[in-house]
């Protein structure tokens, strides 16, 4: 018979038992989302991803063993992304009459993103790189990304700032917005979208269609907003 | 089967454009242009992509989860300015998604547009 210990260390090499436990930590998020009754504050994203941290560490694996398995989930992003194109079909009887406010947000949710960001930031003393690190984190990671380098930020820096903006956006759209008291459901998801990029039109999914097809309709046009207002926004902050 | 096919030659055609012409947006999200594009040149299309499309979209969080572990692994290197560096993600985030959605209350209740 073999040992407990070989077939975990032949398991722990390769992808199945790193994809089975991105599944099984999601699942678990997810059941703590719907136990709460489907409290935002209970992010289930949030949730996988600090158990499986816990399990990393606990079990010394590294962050490349586990992507070798957790690869096969990440790869999906790009056709989900795609994807969007439906609920944005389903949802162009709205687009045709927003285009005004579309715009509107689209340049007031964009620097506001990224100039309080920059702001706060600044404000406390942080130095250059990591103001150009921080301007695109409410892009989407791949365009975020090529903004930091082309600023001379940290790409990795960016990578995890974008996904702390994402988490954040979703965690506190929902509470903020009833505050508001903001119920057209194209605004909520819009500004969603704009800020928190994929994270938060996953987010908005959940809660309205038509707050999701917005949402992915601001994550698409703020990766352009971005690309012209950081390095803009930016410049205003270095000296 | 077609559905799937659709999707990922959308998201090669974005990778493809987005890298030939230089521009700042990721593949996937032309890609999405692409395939809203094909959808209003040929509607019936819709049935054919639905249930793909829909299978991906009702999952679309779980498959931010590796990247996310990624970023724990990595917030050691924000050292001693952690705390400030949260600050600044929730209070931007806070302020950017107010504004951005009382803007575009504003303004769609003055050009009369509602959202029914």
């Amino acid at each position: 018979m073999t040992d407990f210990a070989d077939i975990w260390s032949y398991l722990s090499r390769g992808p199945l038992l790193w994809l089975t436990a991105t599944l099984a930590a999601y699942a678990a998020g997810d059941l703590l989302f719907r136990a709460s009754g489907r409290n935002p504050m209970v992010n289930p994203v949030l949730i996988a991803v600090c158990i499986l941290a816990v399990v990393l560490k606990l079990t010394g694996t590294s962050y490349a063993t586990y992507f070798e398995g957790a690869q096969f989930v990440h790869f999906l992003l790009g056709p989900a992304t795609v994807a969007l194109a439906l609920p944005l079909f389903d949802n162009l009887h709205h687009l045709k009459r927003t285009v005004l406010p579309v715009f509107a947000a689209l340049v007031v949710g964009s620097v506001v993103a990224t100039g309080s960001a920059l702001l706060i930031a600044s404000w406390m003393g942080v130095d250059q790189m990591l103001l150009a690190s921080l301007a695109p984190k409410s892009a989407t990671a791949p365009v975020a990304i090529g903004i930091s380098q082309e600023l001379g930020g940290s790409p990795t820096l960016t990578a995890v700032l974008v996904i702390l903006t994402g988490i954040t956006g979703a965690v506190v759209a929902t509470p903020l917005l009833n505050l508001l008291r903001v119920k057209d459901w194209r605004a909520r998801g819009f500004a969603v979208g704009v800020v928190s990029h994929g994270i938060g039109t996953a987010r908005a999914l959940q809660v309205h269609p038509t707050a999701g097809a917005f949402a992915g309709l601001g994550m698409a046009i703020n990766a352009v907003a971005t690309a012209i207002l950081a390095p803009l926004l930016l410049g205003l902050f270095l000296s | 089967m077609h559905a799937l096919l659709i999707i990922l030659i959308a998201q090669i055609a974005g990778e493809f454009v987005a890298r030939a012409a230089g521009l700042p947006l990721p593949g996937p999200v032309l890609g999405m242009i692409f395939v809203l594009g094909l959808l209003i040149a040929v509607p019936h299309l819709r049935e054919m992509i639905r249930a793909v499309a829909q299978t991906l979209l009702s999952h679309l969080s779980l498959l931010f989860v590796p990247a996310g572990a990624g970023v724990v692994g990595h917030l050691a290197t924000l050292g001693d300015r952690t705390g400030v560096i949260l600050l600044t993600i929730v209070v931007s985030a806070v302020l950017a998604i107010g504004a951005g959605a009382l803007t575009f209350a504003a303004v769609a209740r003055l050009t009369g547009s509602t959202d029914d």
